[in-house]
């Protein structure tokens, strides 16, 4: 570092005390709430920059402890795994908040700097009662995001959201339990997967990770959002699960197979699906399994690959759904099939999201290639050929999908004589940024290894990798064009496509109550028939005796109440005398 | 004059009762409750100081030796419980002459105000006592107040609901009577100290069984443990607001001091859990109550109901903590008397005010509330995270520590449930918050404004307790662990 550097840290030292990031978050949201317009605009912009560098004069260490009940809490736990996710948490949160600077709706603006703060708080949480308040506070800020575009549909998706993250905290409270039961600390390290408490934290990230089976709620509620509130969205939740899986996993098998799984079923769904926001959706779920199989393999180039990818993938996937949210802020659609020919009139958001396409499907000289390949390298490093060769087919998909099918389908395609402008000036700015920083990171790669935990040495623009991505690429483009060509790609159709949440949200329900209703038939037919019986006996009784029935019929709560005190009375005084 | 202060905590509000009929004027009556009230919250901190510093204070009343005449004792469990019963009642007055002044006759103001005091004798005398007789005695005061106060409510099924707890009240008292007077068959004492040094001598015989099975369920009528709850969400919902902020905040957490009393000090922690299997009994009976309490209040449209069967839901984890049987659990279930007074008192009181405001606390009319009473929603907000356990409130606290002492004995099915159970706190509290926060406000309802100051005051000094004794646990943990230390006899 240069003097001047270093004589400017050690200001920064000096005048900040050690604040945890999510602070001024909370804090800018708070002012927010009271202030409006430009100056709210002001106040929102200078959080992020303001925090970040704060954060960059922080040196590691645990900076603040606190007792509670008998365990020790660490807010602010500072080391180079959770600071690289601290820089590309505010990078992320200053484009969005540029981003979404038209937008004029105090809940959604305030949310989003309060779930900004959640994930900062995440990562750097040192143990994990903190960090399951923040998983919760995630949860509970992202949610708005979603509901403040105000229709029915993303009421209902929000909702279904909200449960399902409200659970994965539950979930990780109960694990965390185990785990102080099991080794008398809270502090958040390796875990594993031996006991209970392992497993049950796993399951909870894995929920917010979207492992496969539980990766509806992302694809359902991210393309329900709001245009800006899914560029949100897409940086912090599943990254902060990342962060979590590489904090308290890394190594473990299992991820591996997951990982590989989460790279290749969604592309399927990308290929089939009509609304563009969901194609990415289903791409962030492949994305996020490549990082997945990094923590899984668990070497030290893996997890680099793994956190760096993780920190591309914030910033392409940002720049794709900014420019999706373009297209629908401008245009008021989103499905492939109203979409095509954008390109004449929305050049800027045509070439942007074109970097961003280039970058996620890992072309040489952006930057996706420096991250992906670290991956794919462990795994061929360690001998899971396999998987390898499923990372590879992956990686084509993503080319197909991601890279040409959206820019395709939206830009290009058929003309729908749709002839929207650029979007606003702040939209084209924070997209702009996101591309810069695409390509700057492929260019110049060792900016962000020096970030990394490990130093592996790595160098990712050597002649095998390039040629092999190259050809990758190649080849998958070739393969859309000719099956476009032939007219065998699958037409952008209005359909529902139905995923794996149809077993839980139809079928499941669908059976049971099938199942119910015959149950409740049988039940009615037995209790009918008891209770005539029941009440022919009751006749007869009566016949006898009036009082009885009387006594039966039971129409004084206040009678049954004291009929209970009785049993119970009875049965304490049956226990005592058997003993 | 430190001396006496555990007569005067039980005396100051019995004199104080009968004096509020001579001032007939409601403000001046209202302005001299609180002061009594406070005085005797000032008294319990002192004793609470006492005890805390030099250990159990035992007192005798007129001078007479303790196995004849009547003794006070103070240890950390009574003085805890003094502390949140005076407390709680010094905070409820604060809103008391706002929101009675719209649900009372204002002719009875100054009735209410004595059957206030008088109750709240009973309570702390309940407590304060060291003798088995006593305790009848002032469980008699305090619930025939109550009676009295229940049927003061606005709505006429008041006076059903009341006669109903009247019943069951007085079946209660009468089988804790009928338990008291076997063991003075069998020991000839009434002082619980004596008690528990005879008791053990003929603790094999019949009788000493059925003493013991009649004190039990007596208690747990009073304290309404599934299934001798259901008398309670009635009464509870028919009664004036400040009544049921303070009965739900007050009365059950006695009677779990009266159980926790009585079979651990009185007759023991191995008669009591050896003649009964009553650590399974209790664990089925407050899992069950969790269970069938919080799904009943899913089904509620009174949001006073609602509450009353989450009460009851409540009493279910402070069970199920006792039945652990251990010095965790025990500081859970008291823990949980703490901090379940501190919700409770809250979101009743937050009830109050909107049934100052609209009149009427049916789910349908909080539409659109969030926006026109955003303090009051909020502190129910805040207490129904406080229900459901949310870290950085007390219900986080007791719930962990109850999930705690469940895993340190390896009942960790028992704990999986004890989460699903607080999953449907969830389930009952979101439903409140959705017609409150999502749905548009009632038309002719536009003019509904925040509750006044008189009620915000004491809910907010009530919310801010819920976060502060979230977060600085050692007031409320302290005491606590003391207590369930010296009840297991082990020196802290």
């Amino acid at each position: 570092m240069t003097p001047m550097g270093a004589a400017l840290k050690g200001v920064l030292m000096m005048w900040m005390l050690e604040i945890p990031p999510f602070v001024p978050f909370f804090i800018g949201a708070l002012i927010a709430i009271f202030t409006r317009g430009a100056l709210r605009g002001a106040i929102m912009l200078a959080t992020p920059i303001l925090s970040g560098l704060h954060l960059w004069g922080m040196p590691e260490g645990i900076h603040l402890q606190f007792a509670f009940l008998d365990y020790q809490l660490l807010p602010y736990r500072v080391d180079k795994l959770s600071l690289i996710f601290g820089y590309v948490f505010h990078i992320a949160a200053l484009i969005a908040i540029v981003y979404s600077l038209h937008v004029r709706d105090t809940m959604q603006q305030v949310a989003s700097m309060l779930y900004a703060g959640s994930g900062l708080g995440a990562v750097f949480a040192g143990d994990l009662l903190t960090l399951f308040i923040f998983w919760e506070c995630l949860a509970f800020t992202s949610v708005f995001l979603i509901w403040a575009r105000r229709t029915e549909k993303s009421y209902a998706a929000g909702l279904r959201y909200l449960i399902t993250h409200v659970l994965s905290g539950v979930i990780l409270l109960v694990g965390a339990l185990f785990y102080v039961a099991e080794h008398d600390t809270l502090k958040f390290d390796y875990i594993g997967l031996d006991g209970i408490a392992g497993w049950l934290i796993f399951i909870a990230f894995g929920v917010k990770c979207a492992f496969p089976m539980a990766h509806n709620w992302l694809t359902d509620a991210y393309p329900e959002a709001t245009v800006t509130g899914t560029v949100f969205l897409s940086a912090f939740t599943t990254k902060v699960a990342v962060y979590a899986l590489a904090r308290g996993y890394p190594g473990t098998e299992l991820l591996i197979y997951i990982g590989a799984a989460m790279t290749c079923f969604p592309i399927f769904f990308a290929v089939i699906e009509n609304d563009l926001r969901r194609v990415l959706a289903y791409s962030l779920i492949n994305q996020v399994g490549f990082m997945v199989v990094g923590i899984g393999i668990g070497t030290a180039l893996a997890l680099n690959g793994a956190i760096s990818h993780a920190f591309n993938d914030v910033i392409f996937k940002g720049l794709l759904f900014m420019s999706m949210g373009a297209v629908l802020h401008m245009t008021g659609r989103i499905n492939g099939s109203d979409l095509g020919g954008l390109y004449k009139t929305m050049p800027k958001t045509t070439v942007l999201c074109i970097i961003g396409a280039a970058s996620i499907s890992a072309f040489p000289l952006f930057s996706g290639f420096v991250s992906k390949s670290m991956v794919m390298s462990a795994a061929l490093e360690n001998g899971h050929d396999w998987i390898w060769l499923m990372l590879l087919f992956a990686s084509a998909g993503v080319f197909h999908h991601a890279g040409i099918k959206i820019p395709y389908f939206a830009f290009f395609a058929h003309d729908s004589g749709i002839r929207a402008n650029d979007p606003p000036n702040n939209m084209v700015l924070a997209m702009t940024i996101a591309a810069g920083l695409c390509i700057a990171i492929g260019i110049y790669p060792s900016a962000l290894y020096s970030l990394l935990p490990y130093d592996t040495g790595y160098n990712p623009y050597d002649a095998t990798h390039v040629l092999a991505q190259t050809q990758l690429l190649f080849f998958s483009a070739l393969a859309f064009v000719w099956l476009n060509l032939k007219g065998k790609y699958p037409p952008e159709l209005r359909s529902t496509n139905l995923d794996f949440d149809w077993i839980y949200r139809r079928a499941v329900p669908n059976v049971l109550q099938k199942t119910f209703s015959i149950i409740w038939k049988v039940d009615g037919a037995l209790r009918k028939g008891f209770l005539v019986r029941l009440d022919r006996c009751l006749d007869f009784i009566a016949q006898k005796n009036g009082g009885i029935s009387n006594l039966l019929s039971r129409t004084y709560p206040a009678g049954s109440m004291v009929m209970w005190v009785a049993v119970i009375l009875a049965a304490y005084l049956f226990l005592s005398f058997i003993r | 004059m430190l001396t006496h202060l555990p007569i005067l905590q039980v005396i100051v509000p019995l004199l104080a009762a009968p004096l509020c009929i001579f001032l007939r004027r409601p403000p001046l009556v209202w302005l001299f409750t609180l002061i009594v009230s406070s005085l005797a919250f000032v008294i319990s901190i002192l004793l609470l100081q006492q005890v805390m510093a030099s250990g159990t204070i035992v007192y005798e009343l007129g001078g007479w030796d303790a196995p004849w005449g009547i003794e006070y004792r103070i240890d950390a469990l009574n003085a805890f419980l003094l502390l949140i019963i005076t407390a709680i009642s010094t905070v409820v007055l604060l809103a008391a002459q706002t929101s009675i002044s719209k649900e009372i006759p204002k002719e009875k103001h100054m009735l209410f105000y004595t059957l206030y005091l008088l109750s709240l004798t009973g309570m702390l005398g309940i407590v304060a006592t060291g003798d088995a007789f006593n305790v009848f005695v002032f469980l008699e005061i305090s619930s025939l107040s109550a009676y009295a106060l229940i049927a003061l409510g606005k709505d006429r099924r008041a006076l059903w609901a009341s006669f109903q707890y009247l019943i069951m009240g007085t079946i209660g008292a009468t089988f804790i009577l009928i338990g008291i007077g076997l063991m003075y068959q069998m020991t000839g004492t009434l002082n619980m100290e004596d008690l528990s040094t005879r008791l053990p001598e003929v603790a094999q015989t019949r009788t000493v069984f059925v003493s013991f099975a009649f004190v039990i369920v007596g208690i747990c009528l009073k304290l309404a443990l599934f299934p001798l709850h259901l008398w309670l969400p009635n009464a509870y919902t028919y009664a004036p607001s400040i009544v049921t902020a303070f009965f739900a905040a007050t009365a059950t957490k006695v009677a779990i001091y009266l159980l926790i009393r009585f079979s651990f000090s009185v007759f023991g922690l191995s008669f009591s859990f050896t003649t009964l299997p009553l650590q399974i009994l209790f664990m089925v009976l407050g899992l069950s109550g969790i269970f069938v309490a919080s799904i009943a209040a899913i089904y509620q449209t009174n949001i006073k109901t609602l509450f009353a069967y989450s009460s009851i839901a409540q009493i279910g984890y402070m069970i199920v903590g006792f039945s652990v049987s251990t010095v965790t659990g025990l500081t859970a279930t008291l823990l949980h008397v703490f901090n379940h007074a501190l919700m409770k008192g809250a979101l009743f009181l937050a009830l109050g005010a909107v049934m100052y405001r609209i009149g009427s606390v049916q789910l349908s009319q909080f539409q659109g509330l969030g926006r026109q009473m955003p303090l009051t929603m909020a502190a129910i907000v805040i207490g129904g995270l406080s229900l459901i356990g949310v870290p950085l409130t007390v219900g986080f606290v007791s719930k962990w520590y109850l999930l705690m002492a469940l895993i340190e004995q390896g009942w960790w099915p028992v704990a999986v449930l004890i989460v699903l159970g607080s999953l449907l706190a969830v389930v009952y509290v979101w439903r409140l918050v959705e017609i409150a926060y999502f749905k548009p406000q009632l038309v002719g309802k536009e003019s509904v404004k925040e509750a006044p100051l008189s009620f915000l005051i004491p809910i907010w000094i009530l919310v801010m307790a819920n976060i502060y004794f979230g977060i600085d646990t050692r007031l409320s943990v302290q005491v606590a662990q003391a207590a369930a230390q010296s009840l297991f006899g082990v020196s802290p």
